[in-house]
């Protein structure tokens, strides 16, 4: 079970993300940006920080890497992937997802310790949560909200697209001002996943908020074994 | 002579040498009239614009430290030969760095960017976090995580709403884009530092110790490397003065004073930097920081044992019309420099373009025992490194003990009207709760990333930072840093050790056992005689007392002219205290956790509201003495809070310090939202006749070496058999939703809540 991560130049979660990969049981394999070659895995992890510095648009620089010329038809034939945060972002920028990441409504970066619930639990990286869960995992990014149009929200909806909702606070707000609470959505086929969450920040006993992070994880891996069976 | 109308562009040492008598502008650039011509005195001549530049940077106070040097012998008088033992590297390097077993160093320090955060806010705060994570890098350790004390002006003043949301964004957009978890810090509001913020950042490293840089220039014909960002106009400073006097038409003519901070452009310094040292092609390697290419130059040079030769013209540029002398000043950030063995030049560069790092070859070390640096092949500079370096001018600066002081000490608080019923009790904790100083800091500290890298055991608002070093062993570290800037007014020797207990104390609160100490020293003009008394009183303060605990200084900072007009800042010696912990799952968080857990306090309570927060927010009051400093208890408390964590049998633990019992158990309530019913309040503590403390004082008094723990009830026995002779009370049990005082007053968990959380978000907004 083989899950690579990109390494974007600014990546800052990718050796969190590898951990979190083995500690869920995979192989992590360290995918460089600057190489169109995914190295034979099973699944891939775009992870959390700034690419590029993300000075422009966040993520608008790294669809442009390398290593997505790769990525982006592997994505459209199945392959799995997982953007989280920048991943998302970069997710979104490659037209894998639809919809835009921008400017938390409230102007600020913010890291906390946020509750979700999980509303698509048969995607690639989410079957071993069950549909309605809730989970806490960290939040933390300047550039969070989840924009698209009504259409677009719509079919996501209408489809059952929209993986993770923010359980929103006593007023009825989320942390980053995403429409319709969204913090994380999938493709027609449930390979890819973008969320702004940080699963791989709740794995370990003792550093995070909870454990709640490892079911991303220990989803992709059965998956990937089952499918190797029927294979 | 008639050269001052026909100086030709170029200032070069023949030049220099052949006119003697052209007027320089050493005043304009900060030099006194004495070292301008102790620099004469040294080169045998006056120096070219360059070497002036080069030594006005250098022998300023923030590089010199000219005003307080004279002073740091006390921390080799008070460093035993067991406190050596630990330092693997000690003060005078970028860091210090100290040994945290198994095989693992850690190097960690903090400095100041105060006066350019005053100025711009935003880019004064993130360079300051960029040039102390730079400084870590050059030891040769991967930096772990960052701190950052922090001191505003009045929480209401105007100007405290340009500086603080500029500050905490500065240090944030910074921290949080390079990848670094900011697990602590301070914030502290006080009107002393209305017109002097103290921005200070800590960064934490983590290397092998064989894998140990430092920065030194050694072995003839190995290259100098320049590495990084390419050089740019920005943190010129004094030097536009010179930049004015030769510039073209056209050409700018000032300089922004405050550098610009590019954090991408860092976090691939980093990476490149450790995967150069994994491969063992740098011999020697320093930042560029303060004072830019003049420092590194002479530094490397100095610290080496033969000479330095460099062509300016190949640094590379952002703006090509940059004189030689601007191009020596430049504080362009994001920038290191190598001194790499010709055999390993092409592995060097091999990486530097993995990580698509311009680097360049700027020069050589030589055999002689100069720095040389030409413009165009023409000589500009010309000097011996060291007395550029390290043989700045040293001033014995007269110091006298401030006449306010006696009577400052006299006006204690003794007649200060005090609550008198529960009720008035009750009222003044939320007050206090909701005052600056103590309530939630959340507003900032949610705006930085306290969890990337995945080893953050705990951050703020717990007592210490504490991340993991090891992933294999848990084996880790703590990190804490205080200062109470009033105790340190009121006694500069007493506050300096009472800062120093109270990190001490954080850090052993955790569960770690305190290991080694930096130190930022914030103070006023160092030409006020009383201000220099004070800096005095605070280094002894810290030097015999880190002496009595046995835990070594190993570097920090001072930063001086913290004042506006006549009037100083607070003596601000703000101490980190670092320490290690075998497995840091295990550390001891600050909350409350669970139902029907005992809460003890340890430590012995006295009378002491002097300089207290109490006295601060609802009297606007500060006089008297300082709580009693006594490290032997603080020793002994920490043994016991180490032990603890240790074996687990604390549930919670955590320090008192500023509003005292009160506030610590209103905030080991509100962490998880579990509450507690003090029944024995009156088993603690007496006044200096022996009478029992009343509840007020007994709950606001701010006693140093002091911790409140929460035991299981199933360990209560064990815990109790390691006080030994740790004073200690059995005060309530946890549980319920309220903070039960009984007897004197109730308050909901929920109703402390809305008190401590309202006030940032009231004047920031949500």
């Amino acid at each position: 079970m083989r899950i690579g991560v990109v390494t974007f130049p600014g990546s800052l979660d990718d050796r969190d993300a590898a951990r979190a990969v083995r500690e869920c049981g995979g192989e992590a394999v360290p995918l460089w940006h600057g190489d169109a070659d995914l190295k034979g895995v099973d699944a891939v992890i775009l992870p959390g920080g700034f690419s590029y510095g993300d000075y422009l648009r966040c993520g608008a620089i790294a669809r442009f890497a390398p290593v997505m010329d790769a990525l982006v038809p592997a994505a459209r034939g199945g392959l799995p992937v997982l953007g989280i945060c920048n991943g998302f972002q970069v997710l979104t920028e490659s037209h894998l997802l639809p919809g835009a990441l921008i400017r938390n409504d409230h102007r600020k970066f913010n890291c906390v310790d946020q509750r979700l619930v999980v509303e698509n639990a048969s995607t690639a990286w989410t079957s071993d949560f069950e549909a309605g869960q809730e989970i806490t995992i960290v939040l933390k990014n300047g550039e969070g909200g989840f924009v698209a149009d009504e259409k677009t929200l719509d079919t996501l909806e209408g489809e059952g697209r929209v993986v993770f909702r923010y359980v929103p606070d006593a007023q009825g707000r989320n942390p980053n001002g995403s429409y319709r609470h969204i913090a994380g959505i999938t493709n027609e086929r449930g390979n890819v996943v973008g969320l702004m969450p940080h699963p791989e920040h709740a794995v370990e006993e003792g550093y995070g908020p909870s454990l709640d992070g490892r079911g991303f994880f220990t989803s992709i891996i059965k998956q990937t074994l089952e499918s190797a069976a029927t294979a | 002579m008639s050269d001052t109308q026909t100086a030709p562009l170029l200032d070069t040492v023949e030049h220099a040498a052949a006119t003697p008598d052209v007027e320089q502008p050493w005043a304009e650039l900060g030099l006194k009239v004495g070292e301008y011509a102790n620099i004469r005195e040294i080169i045998g001549r006056r120096p070219t614009i360059a070497e002036l530049a080069m030594y006005s940077v250098m022998w300023s106070e923030h590089c010199s430290y000219k005003s307080s040097k004279i002073h740091f012998s006390l921390w080799g008088e008070n460093t035993t030969d067991e406190m050596r033992e630990k330092l693997l590297v000690g003060i005078g390097e970028n860091a210090g760095v100290v040994d945290i077993g198994d095989g693992w160093a850690v190097t960690f320090k903090v400095e100041s960017h105060n006066h350019p955060s005053y100025v711009e806010p935003y880019q004064g705060a993130a360079t300051g976090v960029g040039g102390i994570i730079r400084d870590i890098m050059s030891m040769g350790a991967r930096p772990i995580a960052v701190m950052d004390p922090l001191r505003f002006g009045n929480l209401h003043h105007p100007d405290t709403q340009r500086v603080l949301p500029g500050v905490v964004a500065g240090v944030g957009g910074y921290g949080n884009c390079i990848g670094l978890p900011n697990i602590g810090g301070e914030v502290v509001f006080d009107d002393c530092y209305q017109g002097n913020p103290l921005v200070n950042a800590l960064c934490v490293g983590a290397m092998r110790i064989e894998d140990i840089h430092l920065a030194k220039a050694s072995g003839p014909g190995n290259k100098v490397i320049l590495f990084g960002a390419k050089t740019g106009g920005d943190g010129i400073g004094g030097v536009s003065v010179l930049a004015s006097e030769t510039f073209d038409e056209g050409g700018p003519t000032k300089r922004p004073a405050v550098q610009v901070g590019d954090p991408f452009a860092e976090k691939v310094l980093i990476e490149c930097c450790l995967d150069l040292y994994a491969a063992g092609v740098v011999d020697g390697i320093q930042d560029l920081g303060g004072a830019g290419l003049s420092c590194a130059t002479s530094e490397l040079a100095s610290n080496g044992d033969g000479g330095m030769q460099v062509e300016l013209s190949l640094v590379p540029l952002r703006d090509a019309s940059l004189q030689p002398q601007e191009i020596l000043m430049s504080e362009s950030q994001e920038r290191m420099m190598a001194v790499v063995e010709p055999k390993h030049l092409d592995e060097f560069m091999a990486i530097t373009d993995k990580w698509d790092v311009e680097a360049t070859v700027i020069g050589e070390v030589t055999d002689g025992d100069h720095l040389v640096i030409t413009w165009h092949g023409e000589v500009i500079v010309d000097v011996p490194p060291r007395s550029v370096a390290h043989e700045g001018p040293t001033y014995n600066r007269p110091l006298a003990r401030p006449a306010y002081l006696d009577g400052l000490n006299a006006a204690g608080t003794a007649e200060l009207a005090k609550p008198q019923t529960g009720e008035e009790i009750r009222a003044q904790l939320l007050t206090l709760l909701g005052s600056p100083n103590l309530c939630d800091k959340s507003w900032i500290t949610d705006q930085y990333d306290r969890y990337v890298l995945g080893n953050t055991a705990l951050a703020q608002p717990d007592d210490s930072g504490v991340v993991r070093v090891d992933e294999e062993t848990g084996r880790g570290v703590a990190v804490s840093t205080d200062c109470n800037g009033r105790f340190a007014k009121l006694d500069p020797y007493a506050g300096a050790q009472l800062a120093l207990a109270e990190a001490y104390r954080n850090v052993a609160t955790a569960g770690a056992a305190p290991l080694a100490v930096t130190d930022c020293l914030n103070f006023g003009s160092p030409e006020d005689p009383g201000v220099m008394w004070q800096f005095r009183e605070a280094i002894r303060g810290i030097a015999e007392g880190c002496r009595f605990l046995g835990i070594p200084v190993t570097g920090g900072n001072v930063s001086f002219y913290n004042q506006t007009g006549d009037v100083a800042i607070h003596p601000t010696p703000v101490i980190g205290v670092l320490g290690v912990m075998d497995d840091v799952s295990k550390r001891s968080g600050s909350g409350f956790r669970s139902d029907d857990a005992h809460v003890y306090l340890l430590g012995t309570t006295r009378d002491e509201l002097d300089g207290s927060e109490w006295a601060h927010v609802v009297h606007k009051h500060l006089g008297g003495l300082p709580p009693k400093v006594d490290l032997a208890a603080e020793q002994a408390l920490g043994r016991v809070l180490v032990e603890a964590a240790r074996t687990g049998v604390v549930e919670a633990a955590h320090d008192l310090s500023e509003g005292g019992l009160a506030i610590a158990l209103a905030e080991a309530c509100m962490r998880h939202g579990v509450g507690v019913t003090v029944d024995g309040l009156d088993a603690i503590g007496a006044d200096a006749e022996g009478n029992p403390l009343d509840a007020f004082t007994a709950l606001f008094s701010e006693s140093s070496a002091r911790a409140l723990v929460a035991v299981p009830a199933g360990h209560a026995a064990e815990f109790e058999a390691m006080l030994g002779d740790v004073p200690h009370a059995r005060i309530g049990v946890t549980g319920g939703r309220d903070l039960d005082v009984i007897g004197h007053f109730s308050v909901s968990v929920a109703e402390l809540k809305s008190a401590h959380e309202f006030t940032l978000p009231a004047v920031f907004g949500a």
